[in-house]
């Protein structure tokens, strides 16, 4: 077996300080310099020692390299997901007018964006430890959902993940503090609609991109 | 539980001293007067545990991380006892999760303010007498139990904690790591706690929690974990 791929941290599409107030520059940095990379160079690791146990024929390690796997290629896939869904408060693209399709389907669902927004601000609240929430589409049913994940874990197969939100403490700790309903709530200023409305258009292949498997270079 | 810390009203001890399963047997109907978790005085200032713990980190952790703990733990407990008391089993069985969080909380942060001291009041050092013992028997001596203890905290996936722990079958001591609030219960007893939560260090070790998994060595007060072992 050929060395594994190796990942490399995304750039932003945004400066560090480009989510303020909302984010603040130092939780940014931290977050994405930091933690992001962390999971990226634990997941390199674990993939390298996992190609060493195939190519050994090792079952047993190949199996014990699974937790490491789950909880850190889990973690580079939702900081991915997370810069992408998110944008500058003053640009066009986190303004609600930029996902009007997705603004249709929400009101279909829940009522009004309002709604939408408490629900899934409670659900956020509502984590017990570490995790995400999400808002996913059920792909049999299309139906739109509001969901969490549990630490890194990513969304499940059959979901498709528009929308996810860190509730981490590293995510909001130091501006925020333990006053984690403000982080949720001011988090939606700097939600990036254009993309969400983009993921809500898409296939799963496309909202994943690379992370699903590099199409070109295969 | 022998936390001195765990207190409860009065009203709430002598329910205690009723018998939990009896009262709820004979007095069920009367009324579900029970007593509330408080937040328990911390038995050092904020500051004295720095520098490996910062006042700022501990005056937040104590007044509004264990206080939202009391205070969930006694909302569920309450609707608890009206789901009880309404004979509501689903009800009951809901609000498990909540009681095992907040309680988890409330019962983990009062072992661990107790499990710490001030370096000036005997925290740190190594531990002596039966706790020594036992951990060289289990671990071989107190440096490979403490990078052991170490990798452990290093390890948690999310939010929780490493414990160790007595098997109360075999009276072995042990490294055990719980996810979010959960408590030791059942077959362990609970000798020495430590939060691997973000907001227990995040303020002053930000992504560097190694630092302050080997900081917080300083302050470990060795006594209490002997008064539990006992
Ligand atoms: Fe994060
Ligand atoms: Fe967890
Ligand atoms: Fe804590």
């Amino acid at each position: 077996m050929s060395a594994p791929l190796k990942y490399s941290l995304p750039q932003l599409p945004y400066s560090y300080s480009a989510l303020e107030p909302a984010i603040s520059a130092q939780i940014m940095t931290l977050h994405h310099s930091k933690h992001h990379q962390t999971y990226i160079n634990n997941l390199n690791a674990a993939l390298v020692s996992q190609a060493a146990a195939f190519s050994k024929g090792d079952i047993v390690a190949q199996l014990h390299l699974q937790e490491a796997i789950r909880f850190n290629a889990g973690g580079h896939i939702n900081h991915t997901l997370f810069w992408e869904n998110l944008s500058p408060a003053a640009s066009v693209s986190s303004q609600l007018a930029s996902a009007p399709k997705l603004t249709t389907a929400i009101k279909a669902r829940w009522g009004s964006i309002e709604e939408f927004q408490d629900k899934f601000n409670a659900t956020l609240l509502g984590l017990k430890g570490s995790g995400w929430g999400w808002l996913v589409q059920d792909l049999n049913s299309d139906i739109l959902e509001i969901t969490t994940s549990k630490d890194q874990d990513i969304v499940p197969a059959g979901k498709k993940p528009l929308m996810g939100i860190d509730m981490w403490e590293h995510a909001y700790y130091l501006r925020y503090l333990n006053d984690k309903g403000s982080y949720t709530k001011g988090i939606w200023k700097v939600i990036n609609w254009k993309k969400v409305e983009e993921r809500f258009g898409s296939g799963i292949e496309d909202v994943f991109g690379p992370l699903a498997g590099l199409k070109s270079v295969m | 539980m022998s936390a001195t810390l765990l207190r409860t009203s009065t009203a709430a001890r002598s329910a205690l001293r009723a018998g939990a399963s009896k009262r709820a047997a004979t007095i069920a109907s009367t009324s579900f007067i029970r007593g509330k978790a408080t937040l328990p005085d911390l038995p050092y200032d904020y500051g004295a545990l720095e520098p490996s713990i910062s006042g700022k980190i501990m005056e937040l952790h104590h007044k509004n991380h264990h206080q939202t703990y009391v205070n969930s733990f006694n909302a569920a407990t309450e609707q608890l006892a009206t789901a009880e008391h309404k004979e509501d089993i689903q009800a009951q069985i809901a609000l498990q999760p909540l009681i095992n969080f907040h309680g988890g909380g409330h019962v983990n942060h009062t072992l661990f303010w107790e499990n710490l001291a001030p370096s000036k009041n005997g925290g740190g050092g190594e531990p002596v007498g039966k706790v020594k013992t036992e951990i060289e028997a289990s671990y071989g001596d107190f440096s490979s139990f403490k990078t052991k203890f170490n990798a452990a905290l290093a390890g948690i996936q999310g939010s929780g904690w490493a414990w160790l722990v007595k098997d109360n079958e075999t009276g072995q001591v042990q490294i055990r790591t719980y996810a979010n609030q959960d408590p030791v219960v059942g077959k362990y007893t609970p000798l020495l706690g430590i939060d691997a939560w973000e907001h227990a260090y995040y303020l002053q070790y930000q992504n560097r929690k190694a630092e302050y998994f080997g900081a917080i060595w300083d302050v470990i007060n060795w006594k209490a974990v002997e008064q539990r072992l006992k």
